[in-house]
């Protein structure tokens, strides 16, 4: 079971004592524990089962505008006293920053609101089986899958954040993930492709047959591809390779990154830097949302931002320290974005693809090639010719390049957003990018 | 050694019964313990921007049969706790009748002393190195607008217990020292990264003010850079440089030949044992046994002894790296390679340092054959897709080549190409092998391990490069 509020309020308060009778002028703690249970099959046949157990605490300890942290997952009180002795010892000797402070009180969270985020559910690992059986069987009808993995992960977590300013607050949230990554193999090639669900409420997760059979229709498509001259060309990007790019976009508006000027949109607030028709928007108070809080890792509150409007940068996303460094107030945003999302286009996807006589249908991409200092990003890809709105053949082995500050000016979207992730895009396209090919 | 059953109501005879009761008809298993100390200092934007100290202590319960693997972690050491994990070890394998293999290898050697390098410098010590560092720095080129530098460092002790009472145990220190800079000139900015590392004391690698080239080379990456020219888009010639570089073959060959990939054949080199993958003169090893490297390990995260196993030779394909699980599916030995991030994870076979060794050309020789291509001298991430073979890396130091003459440096670009034909391109090695400065962590199924890698200079004779120039 689960770990109960009271036992997480109760190791809390026992570490925001001691460190405050050992003289920390502030104090923060953070309790939570997290059970998790993995089974996965391969091939039709269970492969391995997981069971996690986790308990993990860390503090912060100030002294004025010192600060320093521990943390550990030993929750046994004697430990914990060896540990809050040498995180106060490690403050008074780490030089002062001015910026240093628990969050503004009148800025934390007052009341917190129910989000649904926890689904009480438990499958048995038997009934995770009989999930697993039902998408891996379809998801091997055709006789080009030649290998299937799957996995069905049930999680529930508790946490409690407290602080010396009297900040005592947490809740709890579960999520039910499962997955298929499927090969398929043709006389000319062996390929790998993927589906994934995962919700807060095993109610919304996708049935295996669905997931077992988009893995695999989505495998077979990739066999015999063919690599293609390099060229300037318009691609078109996969939702899930957009999101991507949602998420780089929410790295270099931290705050962070904004403070330590190594980001390309650093001074760019009230610039556009989106062609006009892009909306960007930040909710955390998504029902059942998959990125939604209540409050952030701090316990500052957040609402909704409107990140980006009509293609105008509006808001960095923003911490405590920071926020105290760039003259801004935290938006609670301390741990990133929250349920990120493009507004939806206007177009559909099938009119997007038809949009240039020839153009790139990105399904993956490899590498880590975004340069958040400069705008740079350059990463290997698979995905499809397309010509005439049509889908051609498979591409694979080329990479796609150009700087963000440019291709964000150049994005069109599709109509076709869900709220799938807790980062979501419609399809994306991107007119005039290098490929290297052959 | 660590005292794992200190202050919990645990004896090593209830540990020991309950492992050799849970494991009594599997076909392999153990309980694995650890306890690690790690801390990390950051420097950043003139300030000490954190110091965090962490120590973490758990076990996780492994119970194989056949080929399914029923794993149980926990981070309360308690006799509840462990018999819970056996109970839910048990209900997984309901009905299995296997017989435990007790045989497991023994070696005298240690790769690395029993040291924890936290303790052996002192924090303050350790804030002045960081001061000094951000100092120099920013008084050694104006254009310098961001200084960050760190220390992170490790004890890491384990006990392996076996069924019938056998344990092995072993201390890992590990350390790492990383200085990135960031400059502007004229309204351009880049960053250059470097960093040392290893199982040894920050003092090692410290001395002699040896921080001071740690920033140099961080500097003089982000100057090259600042320079940078668009990048070539297309396939042509590539040299490698020594050391680092070789990431390339940790991905685009050395992940292909982990047991696992192989066994269930999702590898494109499962069916290749024996046969040339290679050109005559490419031989590449995997060495566990290199003295303090970052790789390196005693006995690896079951037991075995690690060692040095040769992947290719001359070209022909011997061995794969294997841990326990897959050794035993495939009718094989354990190469020691059996690894995992911590307690909260099951074992995967993995790479540990992993090197091209020494052919008989020099770097001048590639250069010199090259009418256009690239000189690729250090690189940051890369990653493979196993079952295409397809791999990438990212240039962060890189050099257009125009007739055998190295030429301006290169915007970071992404290089691809193909994992078993990519060594078939191989047309010269150099006699300069390289060991890496001891940075790498590499990832796979959400695991990161540290590793090492080494190479000479290499030619490769075609590979896309995905710049944005056509």
């Amino acid at each position: 079971m689960i770990k109960d509020q009271e036992y997480l309020k109760s190791k809390a308060s026992y570490c925001l004592d001691l460190a405050k009778k050992l003289g920390a002028t502030d104090v923060s703690v953070t309790v939570g524990n997290s059970i998790s249970e993995t089974v996965s099959f391969r091939n039709k046949v269970l492969d391995e089962s997981n069971r996690s157990d986790s308990l993990a605490i860390s503090i912060d300890t100030y002294l004025g505008k010192k600060k320093s942290s521990i943390s550990s997952s030993n929750l046994l009180d004697e430990n914990l006293k060896i540990l809050i002795e040498k995180c106060f010892e490690t403050t008074k000797i780490t030089p002062e920053d001015e910026f240093n402070s628990l969050p503004d009180k009148e800025l934390v969270a007052k009341n917190v609101k129910d989000l649904n985020l926890y689904d009480q559910s438990h499958l048995e690992n038997d009934k995770k089986i009989d999930y697993l059986k039902e998408l891996e069987e379809t998801a091997s009808i055709d006789k080009k899958i030649i290998n299937t993995e799957s996995g069905f992960t049930e999680n529930k977590s508790n946490f409690i954040l407290a602080n010396s300013d009297g900040f005592c607050n947490g809740y709890k949230s579960s999520s039910f993930t499962a997955s298929c990554v499927a090969v398929a193999k043709d006389e000319n090639s062996m390929e790998r492709d993927y589906e994934f669900t995962s919700r807060c409420h095993l109610n919304d997760i996708i049935d295996p047959k669905n997931l077992g059979n988009i893995a695999a229709q989505q495998t077979i498509k990739k066999l015999s591809p063919k690599k293609i001259g390099s060229d300037k060309i318009s691609i078109i990007f996969d939702k899930r390779i957009a999101k991507g790019w949602l998420s780089s976009f929410a790295s270099a508006i931290s705050a962070s990154a904004i403070a330590r000027g190594t980001s390309f949109l650093k001074d760019k607030i009230d610039q556009q830097i989106f062609s006009e028709s892009i909306n960007i928007l930040d909710k955390p108070d998504l029902i059942k949302g998959m990125g939604s809080q209540c409050f952030d890792s701090e316990g500052v509150r957040s609402e909704s931002l409107k990140l980006v409007e009509r293609g105008i940068l509006k808001d960095y996303l923003v911490d405590t320290y920071n926020g105290k460094k760039l003259n801004l107030k935290s938006n609670g945003r301390s741990g990133g974005s929250t349920n990120l999302h493009f507004e939806n286009g206007k177009i559909s996807f099938g009119e997007l693809l038809k949009k240039n006589s020839r153009s790139l249908y990105i399904t993956e991409t490899i590498g880590h090639g975004t340069n958040l200092v400069t705008g740079d990003y350059s990463v290997g890809a698979t995905g499809f010719l397309v010509e005439n709105g049509e889908i051609k053949h498979p591409v694979n082995e080329i990479t796609i390049a150009g700087n963000f500050n440019d291709m964000f000016k150049n994005i069109i979207l599709a109509n076709d957003l869900e709220f799938k992730y807790s980062v979501n895009s419609p399809t994306m396209m991107v007119e005039s990018m290098t490929v290297a090919g052959k | 050694m660590s005292n794992f059953f200190n202050k919990s109501d645990l004896t090593r005879k209830d540990v020991d019964e309950i492992v050799s009761d849970t494991l009594k008809n599997c076909d392999d298993g153990e309980l694995y313990f650890e306890d690690s100390k790690s801390e990390s200092i950051l420097l950043d934007d003139n300030k000490i921007k954190s110091s965090n100290y962490s120590s973490d202590l758990g076990f996780g319960f492994r119970a194989i049969s056949n080929e399914v693997v029923a794993y149980s972690h926990s981070n309360e050491i308690s006799k509840d706790a462990l018999k819970n994990s056996a109970k839910n070890l048990q209900s997984t394998l309901k009905s299995i009748k296997g017989t435990y293999n007790h045989e497991i290898p023994k070696t005298n050697n240690k790769f690395y002393d029993d040291i924890n390098p936290i303790e052996q410098k002192t924090l303050d010590a350790k804030l002045e190195v960081l001061n000094k560092v951000n100092d120099y720095l920013r008084k050694k080129d104006t254009t310098v607008k961001q200084v960050t530098a760190s220390f992170s460092g490790e004890q890491k002790s384990i006990e392996i217990i076996r069924s019938g009472g056998e344990a092995l145990t072993d201390v890992r220190p590990l350390i790492r020292f990383n200085v990135s800079v960031m400059l502007e000139k004229n309204g351009r900015k880049e960053t250059g990264v470097y960093g040392i590392g290893g199982r040894q004391s920050y003092d090692d690698y410290l001395k002699n003010d040896n921080w001071k080239n740690v920033c140099e080379e961080a500097l003089r990456i982000a100057s090259v850079n600042l320079d940078s020219k668009p990048a070539p888009a297309g396939e042509m010639k590539v040299v490698l440089g020594p050391g680092w570089p070789a990431i390339l073959i940790h991905e685009a060959i050395g992940h292909g030949l982990e047991g696992d990939f192989n066994r269930k054949k999702t590898s494109a080199f499962h069916d290749l044992m024996g046969q040339k993958v290679a050109s005559e003169e490419v031989t590449i090893v995997d060495d566990g046994t290199i003295d303090k490297r970052r790789g390196s390990l005693t006995i690896d995260d079951e037991g075995t002894p690690t060692e040095r196993t040769v992947l290719i030779e001359n070209g022909i394909l011997k061995n794969f790296m294997q841990d326990r699980l897959n050794a035993r599916l495939m009718n094989t030995r354990s190469t020691g390679s059996g690894r995992r991030e911590n307690y909260k994870h099951i074992v995967l076979p993995r790479m540990r340092n992993t090197m091209m060794l020494s052919g008989n050309q020099t770097q001048d020789e590639m250069i010199k054959s090259v009418d256009k291509g690239i000189f690729a001298v250090s690189f940051g991430g890369g990653q493979v897709d196993i079952t295409s073979g397809k791999f990438v890396f990212n240039c962060t130091e890189a050099y257009e080549i125009n007739n055998g003459k190295i030429g301006s440096p290169i915007k970071g670009a992404t290089l691809i190409g193909d994992g078993p034909s990519i060594l078939k391109e191989v047309s010269m090695v150099g006699n300069d092998m390289m060991m890496d400065p001891g940075i790498g962590t590499c990832g796979k199924a959400g695991q990161g391990v540290p590793v090492g890698v080494a190479q000479p200079s290499i030619l490769i004779d075609k590979m896309t490069v995905g710049g944005t120039k056509l």
